[in-house]
């Protein structure tokens, strides 16, 4: 069994129930991706599969032959964040930033699909994704953005 | 011995024994703790006080108050940088050791039994007696909405006092005068534009006593308080490089899951063969209250603790919700008054026990328990070994994370190594050490072996010890369109009691949170009383986000509001009129004008106000709903507050937003209740807060007349719940008394 993260190829031995979450913090070190429910309710842990937004708690590591993944490592770096995250950072979006990486992985993928979603379609793609700190007012300002600045 | 007890005593009592006078010598009192950077100074490297450090490579300042997201890693940072001359970003920032040297000094401000707006004579004796008592017991902790007002001087201080002793060392080096030089950009400059870094001065300033009480710039002379900054950590926590606790690792560790008694109790028995039958589960541990489980990586712990069967000791509280209802109720009586906290004119006279119905307005509000439930959940890598215990986790009270550790492994205090990390939030959560005592209780029975404990969100919700349940009766008269009397009693368990427990810190005398947001309420009503009544044998409570005034404040304000429209007034107004101090009715016309108050709103559409002062700072709330055909929809939302000056506008402005969003949350679907003595909500598909589709407009505004500088944390969220609620009834007709709202209407 092999898969993609980030472009890069990996076929480690792995329990098949193990959560992809898991896989990527623990086994492939990358922790930018979140453990907040382990049961599908906050998007702390959204990753994209093959193009789409899932949460990577709820994707088993038996199921990922041949998948690609990308995690909130993969979208940008500091040095050459993706769009979304520069939006992200111009805006002051983050309080405690923990949803965040769930949060831009979100959006990420919705901008892909609609580049110019209206109020209602962000409120639709977004609401799974929880934040306790209540940056919602900031998430859908920085989603209106990154939707402008794509549009040029 | 009998000293230090009778300090802590004074401190916790948080009254009238500090006002008594607090016995201990002025030299214990005014010598400051020593700075924890003087201990192993590398050569080369100058420290002035606890806060700046300099080497040959780089400046670093020292933030000890933890970062759960409220930006104060920023905000310290820049109150230093700013007198220091430092280009914002150009330096590093750490947490800092556990030490006494970072006792809060604005803590002692909110114990004391005086209103905010109190400045008598007595009131500030109260203030600087609880103040020295913090000082002795070098209580660190991020709180409180403390950060500010904590730091605003002492910080800025401990900036002028490292830049003029730099300037000092620049005058050595160049046989100038120190007032031929100035600084800026992180070097001292010379008449001639000379210009010397500090990091080059380090070596020599080391050597020089520094410059003490050196004078503060005036705030006009501000480069960066007072204007929008980037915060310090924005990029990483917008690429995921951030590193909170729980994604730390530590060579050569373990994992470890943890199941803990629901009840707060013992481990009666328990099987273990399901959990040690798992291919990848290494050891079953017992630890205090429970059992731990050793695997190969998070999951597989997670996995193992899942599996165990135990039985439990029942809980020491009513096993089911009802019962705690019920004890509340009970506890109206003379036997349990912690104390009548406002009396003013004739509360007896006003509103006889044996008036008509007719004359008098009564009513009954419920406040529940609510769950913390930051996203981070808990989280700690310990280590132990001969050398003592280091630890890796995000706390909220360093040095009772010490504390906590030497319990848990008879090793002194001392010999605790704490790394404060960034907090994925928190809410009061991480003021609590027993995730600390059971991460500690594991790596001692595995010494040699660093292990990191992550709890399950399930473990996460089992075991919090949720915001305090409280239930308010309130009697009222109006009179000629006026509300002329007010009596209040509140019934809750005492949180301060709760939570000092935990630490091993004795408390006694009345508890101020009880009626915090009622007591201390700025309305001048004629007669208008307030008395809290302590309930005991309730479940363990803890600090929750503004603590105290998200009950009682709900209460007075639903209260409030009934009786205003009883009187025939309107809400707003009638609260304008009994405003008794020019900040609280400042706010209240401020929120006012923002929401358009005065417009009409076509039917099914309604407004609801309310205004509670928690931690010094009144803050006004408006909101409006629309009552659709799917339910409540929170359309808006205005805030009007006054904290004096703001250090970071756009900071300001999310976390005030953030504080209306989950106290919304909360007030629409939040509560934690027991059955079978465990919390009945397990995770946030039932503890769920607020979703983005729900979220109002929210508009902000600070009046900064306030004549102290305050913290904005917690303030924006006890006036959230009156103010939907007494929106609801505006716009429907339905008055709600209880919370979460969601028991009695439905919200789109
Ligand atoms: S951790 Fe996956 S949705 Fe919450
Ligand atoms: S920023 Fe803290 S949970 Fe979203």
């Amino acid at each position: 069994m092999s898969f993609t993260v980030n472009g890069a190829l990996h076929d480690p031995e792995l329990d098949p129930d193990m959560p992809l979450l898991w896989v990527l913090r623990e086994v492939l070190g990358l922790p930018g991706t979140k453990y907040g429910c382990g049961i599908g309710a906050c998007g702390a842990c959204t990753v994209h599969l093959n193009g789409e937004a899932v949460r990577a708690c709820q994707v088993l590591a038996g199921d990922l032959d041949g998948a690609e993944i990308v995690t909130i490592e993969g979208l940008g770096t500091p040095e050459a964040p993706h769009p979304v995250q520069a939006a992200w950072i111009e805006t002051q979006v983050a309080q405690c930033g923990y949803c965040q990486s769930g949060q831009i992985m979100q959006a990420a993928a919705l901008l892909a699909a609609t580049p110019a979603p209206t109020d209602a379609e962000i409120d639709e793609a977004m609401s799974g994704n929880l934040c306790r700190c209540g940056t919602y007012p900031r998430i859908r300002a920085a989603i209106r953005r990154a939707a402008h600045t794509a549009e040029g | 011995m009998s000293l230090r007890k009778f300090t802590r005593r004074a401190f916790l009592v948080g009254s009238a024994v500090i006002a008594g006078g607090v016995a201990f010598g002025v030299y214990t009192v005014r010598r400051d703790p020593e700075n924890p950077l003087a201990e192993d100074l590398p050569e080369g490297a100058a420290t002035f006080n606890p806060w700046v450090l300099i080497d040959a490579q780089k400046v670093t300042l020292i933030a000890p108050h933890a970062d759960k997201g409220q930006g104060v890693m920023s905000v310290q940072a820049a109150l230093l940088a700013e007198e220091m001359d430092l280009d914002w970003g150009g330096f590093e920032v750490s947490f800092g050791s556990p030490a006494k040297a970072y006792w809060n000094t604005a803590l002692g401000d909110d114990s004391v039994p005086f209103r905010a707006s109190d400045d008598s004579r007595l009131a500030r004796v109260a203030r600087g007696g609880a103040d020295i008592a913090f000082k002795l017991l070098g209580m660190q902790v991020t709180g409180g909405s403390t950060t500010v007002p904590d730091s605003f001087d002492k910080l800025r201080e401990a900036g002028a006092m490292a830049r003029e002793t730099l300037k000092a060392a620049a005058a050595r080096r160049s046989g100038l005068a120190v007032a031929d030089l100035g600084t800026e950009s992180g070097a001292v400059l010379l008449p001639d534009g000379t210009r010397i870094p500090y990091t080059e001065l380090a070596a020599e300033a080391a050597a020089i006593t520094p410059v003490a009480a050196p004078a503060l710039r005036d705030p006009s002379a501000w480069r960066l308080l007072g204007q929008p900054m980037q915060r310090l950590d924005i990029v990483e926590k917008s690429t995921g490089t951030a590193r909170y606790g729980i994604d730390l690792a530590v060579e050569g560790m373990v994992h470890a899951a943890v199941r803990l008694s629901p009840h707060r109790g013992v481990v009666l028995s328990y099987d273990d063969s399901a959990a040690r039958a798992l291919p990848y589960v290494r050891q079953v541990l017992q630890i205090p209250g429970g059992l731990a489980v050793i695997a190969d990586n998070s999951w597989h712990a997670m996995q193992g603790a899942e599996a165990l069967e135990v039985e439990w000791a029942p809980a020491a509280y009513p096993p089911e919700q009802a019962g705690h209802w019920q004890r509340l109720a009970d506890s109206f009586t003379e036997d349990a008054l912690d104390r009548t906290w406002r009396n003013d004119g004739d509360v007896q006279a006003a509103l006889p026990a044996d008036a008509p119905a007719a004359e008098v307005l009564a009513a009954e509000y419920r406040s529940p328990y609510v769950a913390h439930a930051p996203l981070e959940p808990l989280s700690a890598i310990v280590r132990v070994d001969d050398a003592g215990v280091e630890i890796w986790s995000g706390h909220q009270m360093p040095r009772e994370v010490q504390k906590a550790a030497a319990r848990a492994t008879g090793i002194e205090p001392e010999q605790v190594r704490f790394h404060n990390h960034l907090i994925g939030g928190s809410f009061g959560h991480r003021l609590e050490p027993e995730f600390i005592s059971h991460a500690s209780a594991i790596a001692n029975q595995l010494r040699g072996t660093p292990v990191k404990l992550i709890y399950r969100r399930e473990e996460d919700f089992a075991t919090d010890f949720p915001r305090h349940i409280a239930m308010g009766r309130g009697r009222g008269a109006v009179r000629d369109g006026q509300v002329v009397a007010l009596d209040l009693q509140i019934a809750a368990p005492s949180v301060t009691r709760s939570q000092m427990g935990r630490l091993g810190i004795p408390a006694a005398g009345p508890d101020n949170q009880i009626p915090a947001g009622a007591w201390n309420a700025p309305y001048a009503i004629p007669d208008f009383r307030v008395r809290a009544y302590a309930a005991e044998g309730l479940a363990p409570v803890s600090s929750w986000r503004a603590v105290g005034a998200n009950g009682a404040g709900f209460i007075l304000e639903g209260f409030l509001d009934e009786l205003i429209l009883q009187a025939g007034a309107d809400p707003l107004a009638e609260r304008i009129r009994l405003a008794s101090d020019p900040v609280a009715r400042g706010v209240l016309e401020a929120v006012g004008k923002m929401s358009g108050w005065d417009g009409v709103l076509p039917k099914g559409r309604g407004r609801g106000v309310a205004l509670v002062e928690s931690f010094g700072v009144p803050v006004a709330e408006v909101v409006e709903v629309t009552a659709t055909e799917g339910g409540i929809r929170i359309d808006k939302v205005f805030v009007a507050c006054d904290v004096g000056p703001v250090l970071d506008p756009v900071n300001f402005e999310n976390l005030v937003q953030g504080g209306v969003v989950f106290g919304l949350g909360a007030a629409m679907n939040c509560e934690i209740t027991y059955a079978g003595g465990a919390a009945e909500q397990t995770n946030f598909d039932s503890h769920e807060g607020m979703r983005l589709y729900q979220c109002p407009e929210i508009h902000v505004q600070s009046l900064g007349q306030a004549a102290k500088i305050r913290g904005i944390g917690e303030p924006p969220v006890p006036p959230t719940a009156p103010a939907l609620a007494n929106a609801i009834f505006a716009a429907t007709g339905q008055r709600i008394r209880e919370l979460p709202l969601y028991r009695h209407i439905d919200f789109a």
